[in-house]
């Protein structure tokens, strides 16, 4: 294989020197601040994990340690997460609660107009620690068992599935991959674990049915998802409500394995609030004839930086990234995609929009990658960017790599403006300023707000109404 | 007074640069008036002042609609309160549907919480529709995206059908019409006029008046009307041309 130059380098990794950060050392076992061994074994123990965890997570701490921030490409806010100042693993127990008076107003109203079911609110404001889905769905897990499919959260999977876990755990996504999957990796706790038998087609989406679960809204959770030959699946995480946060990391690592002839759909919709960063690493891994979508939306964070990407190992093999990111004012949303194509005839599809609003500030990063000695292969890229009013920033960073002339890619970027007059234009028809922006935004979104399931495609509509009415005086 | 659109003595300027230079109008409640007047002389700057537009500074003067005070509201509030501007450039929104446009439109003309009749609103719309012979595929096409001159400003017509404002500006609405279209919009407008509401029509020619008989017509110069009269009066300026006002107002000075 050919050698990738430097920003193909970049784009893969989260860069490579070491660096060096101090730790107090004076933290109980208790898991409270900062991060050491004792926090890993403190992790281990409580969940009673097997010997090989404890060692998995212990190596991923050293690599976490060795690996320097990447701020010689990515934002430089980076170097404002204070690591000495998080708690990595909090159990149920501990989970900090607040009442419901010490709320914020906005937020509270915030749920009011998302329509969020009144049992739902008290848990996104972290006045309960725990919201009991599992009850109120039980008929859909008793469907789902029927048909062979798993359906847990991390810890049990590791618990209950070990040879499955183990084989796929880690292989899309290794530790080293980046600073942040090697933290995700020491610390992870919550996400999902769900495999799906050879054949059988998930009717539901998962996730939309427990949208809601303590666990799934961990800060460094871990979602393995495999569906093997000829299975599909479409889960969805994340909901359009801000979650109340009291963490400020959030470092997810999602790894996909869609086997011969399968199919997923992995569908997020997040909504962080502003003070949260937002370091997640996606990737799916797809077989001979498979196919792994990516459909994203990112809204609210201080930084989010999220690449979701799609190895195409077997021949025929189909990724796609469609993603839709909106910073407003003191929000940061560096995203894009990774197609590493890496057999014959595989075929990648890339469509990002943007919109940064006020001081907001969007950045795409591409990667596709075709080596040389691959035959038909194909990729399209789409980003384009909505600037409101000239604060915004937008930047584009496309690497395509493409090697050989046996394959056929296609580039397209555009970036556009809300006009002014176009707004004058909307008022004097007698939309507010934040109906017109959000009418040009959704306007701006409609085509890939199509690709989401109903339910969310209203969520998100709702969603960005809130987002420009609040950003407008 | 109470009943028409009301401006006296307005002064408006742009960056510095005044613009309307004390202008007086009365467009009492179903009237129809034209204002004529050469290139530049503040026919589009006059309609956008009293929509609200953000560029132009009123330094003096008033307008009230009804008796409202006109420059007080925000520009959508003045749109609710029943005045529409026909632009003589209609702008552009990429991704959203006519349909969808006007359907906002009007829902933002609702009291919280009531949501328009989706039904109702489809029917009335295709009837519309129909009266200014637009074919049913504009409905979904993007607002004013990759339409024609006469596309568009047939699109602001249909638009103000569907408002159904109090006092409508027309600024150079029969530009870039065919005679077919411009027979078509004139229908429209005509059928709007009604003793509930006041047009002003803003042309270069006649002809549009031929269709739209107008009850007043105003000759605007350098920020001012410096002339009014009846219909006779379009006839005369077509003919004799504006050297003509200019003249008398030399001679007047
Ligand atoms: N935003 C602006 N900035 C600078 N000058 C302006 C602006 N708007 C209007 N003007 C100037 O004000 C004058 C009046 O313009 P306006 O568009 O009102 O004329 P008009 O009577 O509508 O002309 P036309 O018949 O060509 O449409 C012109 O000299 C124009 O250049
Ligand atoms: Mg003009």
């Amino acid at each position: 294989m050919s050698t990738p130059d430097s920003a193909t380098l970049e784009a893969v990794n989260i860069d490579q020197d070491a660096g060096n950060f101090s730790y107090a050392e004076d933290y109980a076992h208790d898991a409270g601040y900062g991060l050491t061994e004792d926090t890993i074994d403190y992790i281990s123990n409580v969940k009673g994990e097997a010997e090989w965890i404890r060692e998995f997570r212990k190596k991923a701490l050293k690599t976490f340690h060795d690996k320097p921030m990447p701020t010689n490409w990515a934002s430089k806010d980076l170097e404002n997460i204070i690591f000495q100042d998080i708690r990595y693993y909090l159990s149920k127990g501990q989970t900090p609660t607040r009442s419901w008076d010490e709320v914020p107003d906005d937020v509270k109203e915030t749920f009011e107009r998302l329509g969020i079911p009144e049992k739902e609110r008290k848990f996104l404001a972290g006045v309960e620690a725990q919201f009991d889905s599992e009850a109120a769905y039980s008929n859909v897990k008793e469907e789902l068992e029927k048909q062979g499919v798993i359906f847990v959260n991390s810890t049990e999977g590791l618990r209950e599935h070990p040879e499955l876990f183990r084989k796929w755990f880690g292989k899309v996504i290794p530790t080293g991959d980046n600073k942040f999957s090697a933290l995700n990796s020491a610390v992870f706790s919550g996400g999902s674990f769900i495999y799906v038998p050879p054949g059988v087609k998930v009717a539901h989406p998962l996730q939309a049915y427990f949208r809601i679960n303590a666990e799934n809204f961990g800060q460094f959770e871990r979602t393995l998802i495999i569906v093997d030959e000829g299975a599909e699946v479409t889960y969805m995480e994340g909901c359009t409500a801000p979650k109340f946060e009291t963490a400020t990391l959030h470092s997810a690592v999602v790894e996909l394995v869609a086997m011969k002839d399968a199919k997923i759909q992995y569908i997020t919709v997040q909504n962080w609030s502003n003070n949260v960063f937002n370091l997640v690493t996606k990737r799916g891994m797809a077989h001979e004839n498979a196919e792994i979508r990516w459909i994203d939306c990112n809204i609210g964070s201080r930084l989010t930086m999220k690449y979701p990407g799609v190895i195409m190992k077997g021949r025929k093999a189909r990724g796609e990234v469609i993603s839709i990111a909106l910073a407003n004012d003191g929000q940061h949303q560096d995203t894009g995609a990774k197609m590493i194509h890496a057999a014959d005839e595989t075929t990648s599809n890339i469509v990002a929009k943007s919109i940064s609003v006020g001081e907001g500030r969007s950045t795409y990063r591409g990667q596709v990658h075709i080596p040389k000695h691959l035959k038909g292969c194909k990729n399209n890229t789409e980003c384009d960017a909505l600037l409101i009013n000239s604060n915004s920033r937008t930047d584009t960073y496309p690497a395509i790599t493409v090697r050989g002339n046996q394959h056929a890619t296609q580039h397209e970027a555009s970036v556009s403006q809300v006009s002014e007059d176009q707004i004058f234009y909307m008022k004097q028809r007698g939309l507010s300023e934040g109906e017109a922006m959000s009418l040009s935004v959704n306007g701006f979104v409609n085509d890939l707000v199509r690709e989401f399931p109903m339910e969310y495609s209203v969520e998100l509509k709702r969603l960005i109404d809130m987002e420009m009415e609040g950003s407008v005086g | 007074m109470s009943d028409s659109l009301s401006i006296q003595n307005l002064h408006a300027s742009v960056d510095g640069n005044e613009i309307l230079k004390g202008l007086s109008l009365e467009i009492p409640k179903g009237e129809v008036h034209a204002i004529m007047g050469p290139n530049g002389s503040g026919k589009s700057t006059l309609s956008k002042v009293l929509a609200g537009h953000e560029d132009y500074e009123v330094t003096e003067g008033t307008a009230l609609m009804d008796g409202e005070d006109l420059l007080a509201l925000e520009i959508d509030e003045r749109s609710r309160a029943g005045f529409f501007l026909a632009f003589q450039y209609p702008h552009e929104i990429p991704g959203v549907s006519n349909a969808n446009f006007l359907r906002a439109a009007l829902q933002a003309r609702l009291p919280k919480g009531e949501e328009i009749d989706a039904v109702g609103f489809y029917k009335e719309m295709y009837e519309k529709m129909d009266a200014l012979s637009m074919d049913r595929k504009f409905t979904g096409r993007f607002v004013n995206d990759g339409f024609s001159g006469g596309e568009k400003k047939r699109n602001e017509i249909l638009q103000m059908m569907m408002l159904e404002p109090k006092y409508a500006v027309l600024d150079e609405t029969d530009s870039g019409l065919d005679i077919d279209a411009l027979k078509i919009v004139a229908e429209g407008v005509n059928r709007m006029r009604s003793p509930e509401r006041g047009f002003l029509v803003i042309t270069h020619y006649q002809r549009l008046l031929d269709y739209i008989v107008p009850d007043v017509v105003h000759v605007m110069f350098d920020g001012q009307i410096v002339k009014t009269g009846d219909k006779s009066l379009a006839l005369e300026l077509e003919e004799k041309g504006y050297d003509w006002v200019t003249e008398e107002l030399a001679v007047s000075a």
